[in-house]
């Protein structure tokens, strides 16, 4: 079996939409316009290669930014959580 | 606000033995039921202390009469311990993650430090499904474990055998362990251990999933019933309790006398069986306990589980008064708000009215009129709230006394606003307002045009009628719910409601160039459609006066709409119009409300037609002007249908000699070239199609050849011999019924019969019927059908198109209670998301589903075919009288 020889930076595929991490001052600013609390965000897990290439910490805030056929450009935010079911080397 | 009386949360424990014993007010220590009197015995299944449930009895633990009296719980001393079925998954769960010796979680100090701290800390943040996670996390870790941290002590796996049994797998074999032993084990788990795998040691420690003690729920809730003959009948959980009781005692006398232990353990098991089948009588892996009769009993869980059990037939779905069903039929009369309800039902139905100063004379003539005389009334209310029956007073008197403050119980009469409901209940039209018309004989009536959106027909259909009580729920009604504010589909924006059939093809027929109006007729058709105002000029003066169909449309249009489209029949490449000078008149244009060229169809008035006719004026003019030209433009349709005589039959149908040879002639071209296939397939030198054998590439070219290339061939033959003066075809080109294939089916041909997208090939050996030699590949033997309705099937072919449509019946049928289920799933799913006033889609709680509704905050009743704004249409509707 050849081993993998390089890497890819998925966030430049064009099938993956453009991710960001928020800054502290924007994630503050996002949660104060939705008025909730972080865990009311959707969830990415840390174990999303998109999390990975960003090198999001869990409690980092995501914005996505995709493509839509019917508003042009719709924005989502993921909050990155510990993905506890997935067993890792060094627990949890 | 938690405030008094309010509901914060609901926490679910599991009793503890302790809890048992001291909500009980006995303990039942017999099976016998009643004595030699029929009294029912202390200490017995039907114990007096258990509750009041016979008329008068008093009960003897609260002194109260069986309607007051809520019932008490006795319990039963259980001689050895039985699993409960229910837990059997939970009590796995915690016997593989502890240590088998010393009962402690099989996880070393530091790591249950460690995550005893993350579950302090999700607690705090309140995250309660991360706190799952974890719990199912650290259960896995602790399964995985194969020697105890903590005592060193070697473990094994524990296997489950549905529903009840636990086996340890050690290495000297596989040993059964008994709920005693199970019990034993489940006590030594410390409660730390407990919180840690996700279990609350105060509401549900484990030991007490395994039952010693059972609580033996009040009589009220297993009543026995008088049979006419005198013979008590008992229910289902009171039979199994006497199992359970009899087998109980049998096992502790065993016991007592020191039997040996196979026998103790037949028995053991027997009791365990019989409790189990009390709790849950479809246990997978065990027999269902039944009656004598063969009956099988009804265990607790199934007085709770499914479509008819406690909570979705008792709970989620009630009964309800103020509502009736009969069956439908149509009403081309009747406005599309209009729902026509029979005089019985007006009679039984009821409003509440407030008598006040203004109405008053006219309640106390509909009290006189009283319960039997239609418009009357069935009660009235005194302002005291007593509630009198008019059946039984003096009605005459009652009327004079109706002052102010009282409330009159009239009949429904015309004007009232009800519900009206078609099931399944799929989407919000299903259920919509209507405005009543109280009519003679026994059907509910409604408008043809409101057919779609309940998806009703005529065929025996019955519906559901619900009157609104209070003055709220009637104007939520009369503004939100009614027919006309659903013309629209809240699925994309485009009419649901519309014209359909033989309002398609007589508007067609009306529209149609060839058609020229008398001035009688016009009166007659300008009359069904309640036109008042000035009679229009003849479109033709020589010969004599004549008016267009078109004119008359005219009349109705608001006199500033643009519009300008395709008709239906212009899809069809032969009729199709590019702009507006052409023969076949199938391009609609309507400039300054003057309807200029084009037929109606299918396309511009049509049901589920987007940016037809009807949509824009919807749009634009608002449902009520779309009401209005439904209700009555459309009623104009169906006249001149019936003026004109429209009509089919069977000539309509018929092809010309030379035409039927023709079709004979390419029917036997392909059946030759079929032969040719077989013939070919049978020398071997038919090439495989990449992917398929050798006979499927075979069948797929035979099937290529007799359905889609022999249909077309034939269509294309006979299409010069039909055309729009045809009935048939000008049904099937305006949209109104049927289509080209249909026609190609009745006039010529039926083609090749499949089941499963396959020649019908089942039946006998290597044949599908009996009149042909095994192996015959050739299109007879293999369901292709040479003839039309028109010529009539032979029986063999009849056969088969019998065969292939019992497919598609059978198909629907599975198809529609599949789907029945997704839906149900479905809107279980999504019925508690909501869209907030900032845009979002969030749950109760505040979880953000969608940023923004749909991604573009669209709503799709308000738009069109889900776009925004449709920017032709806006530039259509302001210049269109110039371009």
């Amino acid at each position: 079996m050849p081993q993998k020889t390089h890497h890819i930076n998925i966030l430049e595929h064009e099938l993956v939409p453009k991710h960001e991490k928020l800054t502290p001052q924007e994630a503050v600013q996002l949660l104060k316009q939705l008025g909730i609390k972080p865990a009311q965000l959707p969830w990415i897990t840390i174990d999303d290669p998109v999390v990975k290439a960003l090198k999001a910490k869990p409690g980092d805030i995501i914005r996505i930014i995709r493509k839509s056929p019917t508003a042009g450009e719709s924005i989502a935010y993921r909050y990155v959580v510990v993905d506890t079911l997935q067993p890792k080397k060094r627990g949890v | 606000m938690p405030g008094k009386g309010r509901i914060t949360s609901i926490k679910f424990g599991i009793l503890s033995p302790d809890e048992i014993r001291k909500m009980s007010v006995t303990a039942i220590i017999t099976n016998e039921v009643y004595d030699n009197d029929g009294m029912p015995i202390d200490g017995g299944p039907m114990d007096r202390r258990l509750g009041a449930i016979e008329p008068r009895e008093v009960c003897p633990v609260c002194g109260n009469t069986r309607d007051s009296c809520p019932g008490h719980f006795g319990h039963i001393e259980l001689a050895k311990p039985v699993i409960h079925v229910s837990f059997a998954k939970h009590i796995h769960m915690y016997l593989r993650t502890t240590c088998r010796v010393c009962g402690r979680l099989k996880i070393s100090e530091e790591e249950r430090k460690k995550y005893m701290e993350l579950l302090k800390n999700l607690d705090e943040l309140g995250l309660k499904y991360l706190k799952k996670r974890v719990h199912e996390y650290i259960r896995r870790k602790a399964a995985a474990q194969t020697k105890c941290p903590h005592c060193g002590a070697k473990q094994y796996k524990i296997r489950l055998e549905k529903p009840y049994t636990f086996y340890e797998e050690r290495e000297e074999g596989v040993r059964r362990l008994n709920p005693a032993e199970v019990r034993k084990r489940l006590e030594k788990i410390p409660n730390e251990d407990v919180r840690l795998l996700g279990g609350d040691p105060n509401e549900a420690r484990p030991e007490w999933m395994v039952l010693t003690v059972l609580p033996v729920p009040p009589r009220a809730v297993r009543p026995s019933i008088l049979l006419e003959t005198g013979i008590r009948s008992e229910d289902d959980l009171t039979h199994k309790l006497v199992d359970i009781i009899r087998s109980n005692n049998r096992l502790r006398e065993l016991l007592d006398t020191g039997a040996p232990n196979a026998i103790i353990e037949e028995e053991w098991n027997l009791l365990q069986y019989h409790v189990t089948t009390y709790f849950d009588n479809q246990a997978p892996g065990i027999a269902v306990a039944k009656h004598r009769s063969g009956k099988v009993l009804k265990g607790i869980t199934q007085r709770l589980k499914g479509k008819e059990g406690r909570f979705r037939g008792n709970l989620s779905g009630k009964r309800v008064d103020f509502s009736a069903r009969t069956v439908i039929s149509p009403d081309p009369n009747l406005s599309i708000n209009e729902v026509g309800v029979p005089i019985d039902i007006a009679r039984i139905l009821t409003v509440p009215e407030r008598v006040t100063p203004w109405n008053v004379d006219e309640l106390r003539r509909l009290v006189i009129n009283g319960p039997e005389k239609w418009p009357g009334a069935n009660y009235v209310i005194k302002p005291d709230g007593r509630k009198i029956n008019l059946k039984y007073v003096d009605r005459k008197a009652l009327a004079e006394t109706l002052a102010p403050g009282y409330i009159v119980e009239r009949h429904l009469k015309d004007g009232d606003i009800v519900l009206f409901n078609r099931q399944p209940s799929l989407h919000r039209i299903s259920i919509m307002a209507h405005v009543v018309r109280v009519l003679p004989y026994k059907t509910f009536r409604l408008n043809l045009l409101v057919c779609p959106p309940y998806n009703a027909d005529f065929d025996g259909d019955e519906m559901n009628l619900h009157v609104p009580q209070g003055e709220e729920a009637r104007a939520e009604a009369r503004l939100l719910m009614l027919v006309e504010k659903h013309i629209l589909t809240p699925r994309y924006g485009g009419p649901i409601i519309g014209g359909l059939q033989d309002y398609i093809s007589g508007a067609f027929l009306l529209t149609n160039k060839s058609t020229l109006l008398t001035r009688e007729d016009v009166i007659e058709l300008l009359g069904v459609a309640g036109y008042e105002g000035e009679f229009p000029e003849p479109a033709i003066l020589k010969p004599g006066s004549y008016w267009t169909g078109k004119q008359l449309i005219s009349l109705f249009l608001p006199k500033d709409f643009n519009y300008k489209r395709l008709a239906k029949i212009g899809s069809a490449a032969a009729l199709r119009c590019i702009d507006e000078d052409c023969p076949h008149d199938s391009l609609v244009v309507v400039k300054k409300g003057e309807f200029l060229i084009g037929v109606l169809d299918k396309a511009s008035i049509g049901h589920e037609a987007p940016e037809s006719l009807i949509h824009w004026l919807v749009k634009e003019y608002g449902e009520d002007t779309a009401r209005l030209f439904m209700d009555y433009v459309y009623k104009m349709f169906l006249r001149f249908s019936e003026k004109y005589g429209f009509t089919m039959g069977y000539t309509h149908l018929l092809l010309p000699r030379k035409a039927r040879e023709k079709v004979k002639e390419i029917i036997l071209e392909k059946k030759n070239e079929v032969y040719e296939l077989i013939e070919k397939y049978k020398r071997g030198e038919l090439e495989p199609r990449p992917g398929r054998t050798l006979e499927e590439t075979l069948e797929d070219e035979i099937i290529d050849l007799l359905s889609k290339k022999l249909l077309d061939a034939v269509a294309e033959a006979i299409t010069p011999y039909f055309n729009l003066t045809n009935p048939v075809i000008i049904m099937a080109r305006t949209g109104a019924r049927g289509n080209p294939v249909n026609l190609t089916q009745m006039a010529a041909i039926l083609g090749q019969q499949t089941i499963r997208g396959k020649r019908i090939s089942r039946g006998y050996h290597n044949r599908t019927l009996p009149h042909f030699k095994p192996g015959d590949l050739g299109p007879e033997a293999r369901g292709f059908i040479a003839h039309g309705f028109v010529e009539g099937l032979n029986p063999i072919e009849m056969f088969f198109h019998a065969a292939a449509g019992r497919e598609g019946l059978t198909d629907t049928a599975v198809r529609t209670s599949q789907s029945g289920y997704m839906q149900r799933r479905l809107i279980n799913a999504l019925q508690d998301l909501r869209v907030e006033y900032d845009g979002t889609v969030r749950l109760p709680t505040g979880e953000i589903v969608q940023f923004r509704y749909g991604e573009d905050g669209v709503d799709p009743m308000k738009s069109d075919h889900g776009e925004a704004v449709k920017i032709d249409r806006v530039i259509e509707k302001v210049i269109g009288w110039r371009i």
